[in-house]
């Protein structure tokens, strides 16, 4: 549905909402009712995407979903169980195959209110997502010998680094931080590192450092304010992006973005399924709230935004309404209300 | 058969049947895997040990001095022959010198010698080269939370096994196509299982319960799935200690938010790098912790970080700490154990004083006073010469 308001000329934007398992459709029905209750203009789309076999043989995401995703650009994503044994590939690679999502943005903000040994933490992880250590090439040359190659190539790399580059003077960021290993790995983190100076020259704006990655996780865990952003390649990403969640507090209050070539972009709640508490209404729908709200930074609804954000921060930090997994005794719903009541009120 | 060779036969058999070995038929096995016991390099010429000293680059020569500083003052009987490694040089014969050298002594203590990362790949990692060369497949860190120094978390005791030879650091790389490289990650059984048995025989002689091994077979799974294999494997024949694993990202988030549940690590070359790096933070920094990296005939001990601290380099600020640490592992290898108590006790005790603190610590304090407290504390103990 599209319309126009004519006299503020917002139009309604559709966004692909895809629960995910477990307890991922009670926290994409607790974030669809914060936005109903911010009024922002967003019309969702639920779409299912367990794997079906298509024409010749391969593996795809239903059509539906994928035609869905393609319209509206923007998708919304809850926790996707992996199959073990299905015979299919986690639907999360497939995800990333089909809309070549290739970078991983996480933001990693303290949150007032859900205390945690490191405070001030404000700092962006952004992963090469398409190639490296995950390119899933193995073989075993002799019995006992398995050799795995890292992928790393000229396009690839200065797509990640131009993303971000722009991600930073977008967000008003100062610098950009990569991180490599190229001390060891001379070629292949080497080409990394250098298309990353070449795109650095386009943007003499922003700072821009080498760090190798050893000395990253030993100045993050004494000092993680020093950081601002930081761009690598995907297994360093991985660790590092999971560390710095560990560092505010987890997978349940850390947001996700992964953008894709041709505009699209799917953002995620990163933890699991949580199969145990499912149906139950404890889930804690954080992550995916402010997973939410880095999406409507990137649509450019930065009001909507903001007042979700601060709403949800303020109910954490006033300690009354706080899930379980916050240290409350609150549920989902209860949650959810005080939330919404708040974003109603700073309205 | 003839008559001679039943006869050699008999001759070679009797001794089994003979009075003196009631146990009748024994056969000798011919294992391949390492020695269980270790002896020290024997002392040569006057009772005194020589060990190959390589200062490397940045903060490296100062500490190598306060150590040999350390070491006259408390008359250890260790003699230092210095090697220099000048990481400017392309050529690779200063590093087989050290190599050639570290040979002849069966130990060393070593500073971290600079790469230049923008040399092309034919320069390879002169630390690397040492360790591949000599084969120092286990790099062991032990993370301790210090009294004195003020942390995020407390009580972490942490050991780390980090295979050291192979993994993603076998510098195989090639470019088949221009602006595509492929890097080589290699795994093998061999060394998999050396270094899971290493680990656990550590855990089994320091007494700890508990060993964990860190991996991504989940996205890797011939490679990181077969270290995975080999460390159960060699788990079955430590019944009393607790074998489980745990997938790297989730140990590094974990680590940051509970590190008091980990004893015993093990993991590949890379995730060590990473893991033993946040360890070292968690318990106060690259000043603190020192590195140990054994090999089968040799051992080579050096801060566990392997920092140059080029940007802190002859400033007098650097943190003694890792590196009089070290040498305490390597008198602990060298069998002087009275020494190397000692030592380890007068560094402590100055640990806890935070007006001595270096700048990593967030203190001013420089790292010539810490080494004199250190040699005040010593001389307050009573005799400098202390027999082992």
């Amino acid at each position: 549905m599209f319309y126009m308001k004519a006299e503020t000329l917002i139009s309604v934007k559709t966004v692909t909402m895809i629960p995910g398992d477990g307890i991922g459709p009670e926290i994409s029905a607790a974030v669809m009712k914060i936005f109903e209750a911010a009024k922002a203009p967003i019309t969702w789309e639920e779409r299912n995407v367990t794997a079906i076999k298509g024409p010749g043989g391969r593996w795809m995401i239903p059509p539906d979903a994928k035609e869905s995703m393609d319209r509206s650009k923007i998708g919304l994503k809850g926790p996707l169980k992996t199959p073990i044994a299905a015979g299919h590939p986690s639907m999360n690679l497939l995800l990333r195959k089909t809309f070549d999502l290739y970078a991983n943005v996480r933001p990693c903000v303290s949150i007032e209110g859900y205390k945690t040994p490191y405070t001030d933490v404000n700092l962006v992880t952004i992963r090469e997502n398409t190639e490296g250590e995950y390119s899933g090439i193995e073989h075993m040359i002799v019995d006992g010998v398995v050799q795995s190659i890292k992928l790393i190539t000229e396009n690839a790399s200065r797509r990640i680094a131009e993303y971000a580059f722009e991600y930073a003077r977008n967000n008003k960021r100062t610098s950009v931080t990569a991180v490599h290993k190229a001390n060891i790995m001379r070629m292949s983190d080497g080409l990394f590192l250098r298309k990353c100076r070449e795109v650095a020259e386009n943007y003499k704006d922003i700072k821009f450092t080498e760090m190798y990655l050893d000395t990253v996780c030993l100045n993050m865990v004494q000092d993680p304010t020093q950081f601002d952003v930081l761009v690598m390649p995907n297994l360093y990403g991985d660790i590092l992006s999971d560390l710095c969640a560990g560092l505010i507090g987890g997978l349940g209050v850390t947001p996700s973005g992964n953008i894709g070539a041709n505009g699209v972009a799917i953002f995620e709640s990163v933890h699991g399924t949580a199969p145990d508490i499912a149906g139950m209404d404890l889930a804690n729908p954080t992550a995916l709230l402010l997973s939410a709200v880095m999406m409507l930074h990137h649509m450019g609804l930065h009001d909507h935004a903001d007042k979700i954000q601060t709403a949800c921060f303020d109910t954490i930090r006033d300690k009354k309404v706080l899930t379980k997994d916050l240290g409350g005794s609150a549920k989902c719903s209860e949650f959810t209300a005080e939330i919404c009541r708040r974003v109603q009120d700073l309205d | 058969m003839t008559t001679r060779s039943v006869r050699a036969l008999s001759g070679a058999l009797k001794p089994l049947f003979s009075p003196r070995s009631p146990q009748g038929y024994v056969v000798a096995v011919c294992h391949q895997t390492h020695k269980s016991t270790y002896t020290a390099p024997p002392a040569r010429y006057g009772g005194r040990h020589t060990v190959t000293l390589i200062p490397g680059d940045g903060i490296g020569p100062e500490l190598a001095k306060h150590v040999c500083e350390l070491f006259r003052f408390c008359c250890v009987p260790v003699d230092f022959e210095v090697v220099n490694v000048d990481s400017t040089e392309t050529s690779e014969d200063d590093i087989n010198n050290a190599i050639m050298a570290i040979r002849r002594n069966g130990v060393a203590l070593k500073g971290n010698i600079e790469t230049n990362h923008n040399l092309p790949p034919s320069y390879k990692s002169r630390n690397s080269l040492l360790r591949t060369t000599l084969d120092l497949y286990a790099s062991v860190m032990h993370c301790q939370s210090l009294p004195g120094v003020r942390t995020q978390h407390r009580n972490i005791d942490i050991i780390t096994i980090r295979e050291n030879t192979e993994g993603e650091y076998s510098s195989l790389e090639h470019e088949n196509v221009p602006g595509v490289v492929e890097s080589l990650k290699i795994i093998t059984r061999t060394k998999s299982l050396r270094i899971a048995d290493y680990a656990f025989r550590t855990a089994r002689e320091k007494g700890r319960r508990r060993v964990t091994a860190v991996h991504k077979a989940n996205i890797m799974k011939l490679g990181d799935g077969l270290f995975l294999e080999c460390c159960k494997e060699v788990a079955s024949g430590y019944p009393e200690i607790t074998f489980d694993s745990m997938i790297v990202d989730n140990t590094t988030m974990q680590l940051v938010s509970r590190p008091q549940q980990f004893d015993v690590m093990v993991m590949p070359n890379l995730y060590g790098n990473v893991v033993s790096n946040v360890c070292a933070g968690l318990v106060g920094g690259p000043g603190l912790v020192p590195g140990a990296n054994y090999g089968e005939n040799y051992a080579v001990f050096e801060t566990g970080t392997r920092n140059t601290g080029k940007s802190i380099a002859n400033r007098n600020t650097a943190n003694p700490t890792a590196m009089l640490l070290a040498s305490c592992l390597l008198l602990d290898h060298l069998k002087l154990h009275g020494y190397a108590s000692m030592i380890r006790k007068a560094i402590l005790s100055t640990i806890t004083d935070s007006r001595l603190h270096t700048a990593d610590l967030g203190g001013k304090g420089s790292t010539s006073e810490m080494v004199q407290s250190i040699m005040d504390a010593i001389q307050s103990t009573g005799p400098r010469t202390q027999r082992h």
